[in-house]
């Protein structure tokens, strides 16, 4: 019983994360119709902010405090927004009107210009850099449950974002614009939506929760490098369509679903080491199964 | 299954009825076209008039109801089964296949009817290659009759849009229906484009001994040519009969004037 | 135009022979590059058929060229001293033909269910399995699992390896230019219209996805008996993309353009040996610039066959 409940807040940990991180794939996905390939690469990014962050904040603030832990959280946040609406401007929006695939050509590009130009020696450089601990390192012992803080810290911040984000789509201009380009782009034009300024925010909203992602990673997960936003993009990707792409609670539910599966998936003899494979031997199945997805809706083609 | 049974109708739908989530979109529709018949569909907009032509090639299935072509079911056909039946069609907005010429958007269609594999293409026996000649040889004639062989090597798109309605429909007449849906052949066509149309249905109905179900805009080249029309509102059909019945019909009136 | 085609088969195979007749006189290391190119040949003029001509969007072809490669290398290394030598070259060309047809038969297996898919889903999907592919081979401890098959024979010589990018060629363009082939690209134009005169798009479909498939597969297999070692991260997501880097680069759906990419992308990497760091940091801008500049591709001129777009 231990045992389950342990694996159970380690998958909800790491669903968690994959949650975040297919947020923006399934935002974008509904305003553009396209999938950002650069998205993992983002959460990445989010991850080396902290990093080179850390020391900065705590010059004039205690190491390892949560307040600095919360300050990097958003410092990091703000520069992946940023760099998000950067990567739209530059490399997405001349291709506004080319072909689909053209535009996912592209986002390939991206994704392997980050990756590689974060590799080179005088950026990251490609060997593993250990994070820093940004909040002290202590776990709560219940019964012989260990749980660190560092996990429910996790759970606690993607509540806290999944609320915030339910607020910004729901309640506000930006976010009732955004659902509106999504449901129907030419209609919101011409009600005087500005799409630019949308899809903008949807890059920013989307790529903030992606460096979300990618601290509370490096948190749990204590070593980054340049390429760990490909596997774990790739895996969130599949999240975002196990929930019904473009589907905002689909996202998040997806990802929960993914990270508890891949954690009990790991603790099983023989099925551990095919691990990495299972996010997309559900990715085939979904599209088999029911190709919109857990909580979409299926359209039909307009002839 | 040729033979017996034969009713004199080749299209039959009975009872038809689609819903799109909540929407009824068609609602108990019975139709039935006879073989050599042109018959007209009409109504305003959003009357269900080109999803009845969905239903009829296959791209959307029926929610209730029957469909059969040639005294045989259509439920579960898919729209390359139906071409092969003998259904053809044109679309709304032109479909042409852009990176083909002229000859080569007719030729893709006039294979239909030749058991063509991939292993043919690669070896390429005497069969295969008078097989090949016999339809560059048929599309060259079907070009002709529609005047459309002089651009035989032009971009199927490059052509003035009078031109690509006609190779849409010269497309379709090459995979030798029995029967040809016709969607709004005449939308953005001048008034003297109009007459030639109206010429050139009944010419290919003479010419090719087919069924036609045209589904039109334009009353008064639907009134002009169709023998029997049938009209639409709101996915019901609310009147049925020949140009001057229908024409006289206060429901369609009605339907027509938005009352 | 077939019998040109033919014409060039065989007029390919000769020099591939004579050529190789000589090879022996070539520097070792030139020779390595033009069998690569070779290689290459075969894998972008495949993958042609299925992302160009037909309009899919497959991320999976390293997936395939592995299927294929595992097979041959383990059918070479398993009954290659259970053989008398004279029949070595009957073992190799069975080995590349039982790797293409297995990789054939995975192509028929992710296509059949998943090319009713819209084309960004292929792209995952195909993208996924080539994952898999690679979890499967780290994990089989048959093939040398994580730390890769070794003793591959050395079959592969300048010969083969041109003979079959000649098939290749000769294949795609036959099936492309045949009126058959017409619905490869009626499916490519508008799959609504294809089906609407008779054309089964998910069959085409699958018919060039079996057919690239098959071709990867036998690339694959003249890369285990060439390189003579495997390792399951060579064929991961990047050598997809250097693939598909060849056929945008040649112009999807032209033969030439790709025939052309292929060798300048097996060239490049050399001749930037010197700047290795930053290759891949050029490589990777040059897809964005291209395709924000040139998206029909660089080497995409006038082509006989098909009109102009």
């Amino acid at each position: 019983m231990t045992e389950f409940l342990q694996q159970l807040i380690n998958g909800l940990a790491l669903g968690a994360i994959y949650a975040l991180i297919a947020l923006g794939y399934t935002m974008v996905y509904g305003v553009l119709r396209f999938i950002n390939f650069a998205h993992g690469d983002v959460f990445m990014l989010g991850a080396f902010a902290g990093y080179y962050l850390s020391p900065v904040v705590n010059k004039f603030l205690p190491a390892q405090s949560y307040v600095g832990g919360a300050l990097v959280l958003v410092l990091a946040m703000a520069i992946c927004a940023l760099l998000g609406v950067v990567i739209e401007f530059l490399a997405y929006r001349p291709l506004r009107s080319r072909p689909k695939l053209t535009v996912l050509i592209t986002a390939i590009g991206v994704s392997l210009f980050i990756e590689y130009t974060c590799q080179h020696k005088s950026v990251f450089g490609a060997a593993p850099h250990k994070f820093p601990d940004l909040i002290p390192a202590t776990t709560i012992n219940f019964n012989g449950l260990v749980i660190g803080v560092n996990q429910i810290i996790v759970l606690v911040t993607t509540a806290v974002l999944l609320v915030a984000l339910r607020f910004i789509v729901q309640k506000t201009r930006m976010g009732t614009a955004m659902r509106a380009v999504s449901f129907n782009e030419p209609a919101a034009a011409l009600m005087g939506v500005n799409i630019n300024s949308v899809i903008s925010f949807t890059f920013g909203l989307g790529s903030a929760l992606a460096g979300a992602g990618g601290i509370l990673f490096a948190m749990n997960y204590a070593s980054i490098d340049p390429l760990m936003g490909v596997q774990t993009g790739l895996k969130a990707f599949v999240a975002a369509v196990l929930g019904g792409i473009g589907n905002l609670p689909g996202a998040a539910l997806g990802g929960l679903i993914l990270g508890l599966l891949e954690t009990f998936a790991g603790g099983i003899p023989g099925v551990s080491n095919y691990r990495d494979g299972i996010a997309f031997a559900i990715l085939i199945l979904i599209l088999l199964l029911k190709p919109a997805g857990l909580l979409g809706k299926s359209t039909v083609e307009k002839v | 299954m040729a033979g017996q049974g034969m009713s004199a109708s080749l299209l039959q739908l009975e009872n038809v009825t689609i819903r799109f989530g909540g929407l009824t979109a068609v609602s108990e529709l019975d139709l039935q076209i006879g073989a050599g018949e042109l018959v007209g569909l009409i109504g305003p907009n959003g009357a269900g008039k080109t999803t009845v032509f969905n239903l009829i090639t296959g791209v959307y299935q029926p929610t209730a109801g029957k469909i059969s072509f040639a005294s045989a079911p259509t439920a579960k056909l898919k729209a390359h089964h139906l071409a092969r039946r003998g259904i053809a069609r044109t679309f709304q907005n032109i479909r042409l296949f852009s990176s083909l010429t002229v000859f080569d958007n007719v030729r893709a269609a006039a294979q239909l009817h030749c058991e063509r594999r991939v292993i043919n293409s690669l070896w390429r026996g005497r069969a295969f290659r008078e097989g090949e000649q016999e339809i560059a040889r048929q599309v060259m004639e079907l070009l002709e009759i529609f005047q459309l062989g002089k651009f035989r090597d032009e971009s199927a798109k490059s052509l003035p849009y009078g031109d690509q309605r006609r190779l849409e429909i010269v497309r379709a007449l090459a995979t030798k229906p029995k029967l040809l849906l016709l969607d709004e052949p005449a939308a953005g066509m001048n008034p003297t484009e109009k007459v030639e149309l109206a010429r050139l249905i009944r010419f290919i109905k003479d010419k090719f001994q087919i069924s036609i179900l045209l589904v039109e805009h334009d009353m008064q080249l639907v009134m002009e040519i169709c023998e029997r029309i049938v009209v639409l509102d709101y996915g019901i059909k609310i009147a049925e009969g020949n140009p001057d019945e229908v024409r006289k019909n206060p429901k369609v009136i009605a339907a027509y004037l938005g009352d | 135009m077939n019998s040109g085609a033919k014409r060039f088969l065989i007029a390919a195979i000769l020099v591939a022979a004579v050529v190789s007749a000589f090879s022996a006189q070539f520097n070792r290391y030139y020779l390595g590059v033009v069998i690569d190119i070779g290689i290459n040949v075969i894998l972008a003029v495949s993958l042609n058929l299925i992302n160009g001509h037909t309009g899919q969007f497959s991320l999976g072809h390293a997936g395939f060229m592995a299927v294929g490669a595992y097979a041959a290398a383990k059918i070479s290394i398993v009954f290659s001293d259970k053989i008398p030598a004279q029949l070595a070259p009957v073992l190799f060309v069975a080995a590349l033909l039982s790797g293409g047809l297995l990789a054939a038969l995975s192509g028929l297996a992710v296509g059949v269910p998943t090319l009713r898919l819209r084309g960004d889903y292929l792209a995952i999907v195909t993208l996924g399995f080539g994952e898999i592919i690679r979890v499967v081979l780290q994990n089989m401890e048959s093939v040398g699992a994580a730390s890769g098959l070794k003793n591959i024979p050395h079959d592969t010589n300048l010969f083969w390896a041109w003979a079959f990018a000649a098939i290749t060629v000769f294949v795609v363009t036959s099936i492309v230019n045949s009126t058959y082939g017409r619905g490869f690209i009626a499916v490519h134009d508008d799959e609504i219209a294809a089906s609407s005169i008779g054309v089964n798009p998910v069959r085409y479909k699958v018919t060039a996805f079996v057919f690239g498939a098959f071709f990867a597969g036998i690339a694959g297999g003249l890369y285990a008996h060439h390189k003579q070692f495997l390792s399951p991260t060579g064929f991961d997501f990047l050598k997809s993309i250097d693939i598909v880097m060849m056929v945008i680069l040649g112009g999807m759906g032209r033969t030439a353009g790709v025939i052309v990419a292929a060798v300048l992308l097996t060239l490049l990497p050399e001749f930037l040996r010197g700047f290795a760091e930053y290759r891949m940091i050029l490589y990777s801008l040059l897809i964005i610039v291209l395709m924000i500049l040139r998206p029909q591709g660089l080497f995409n001129f006038k082509n006989p066959w098909r009109a102009k777009a």
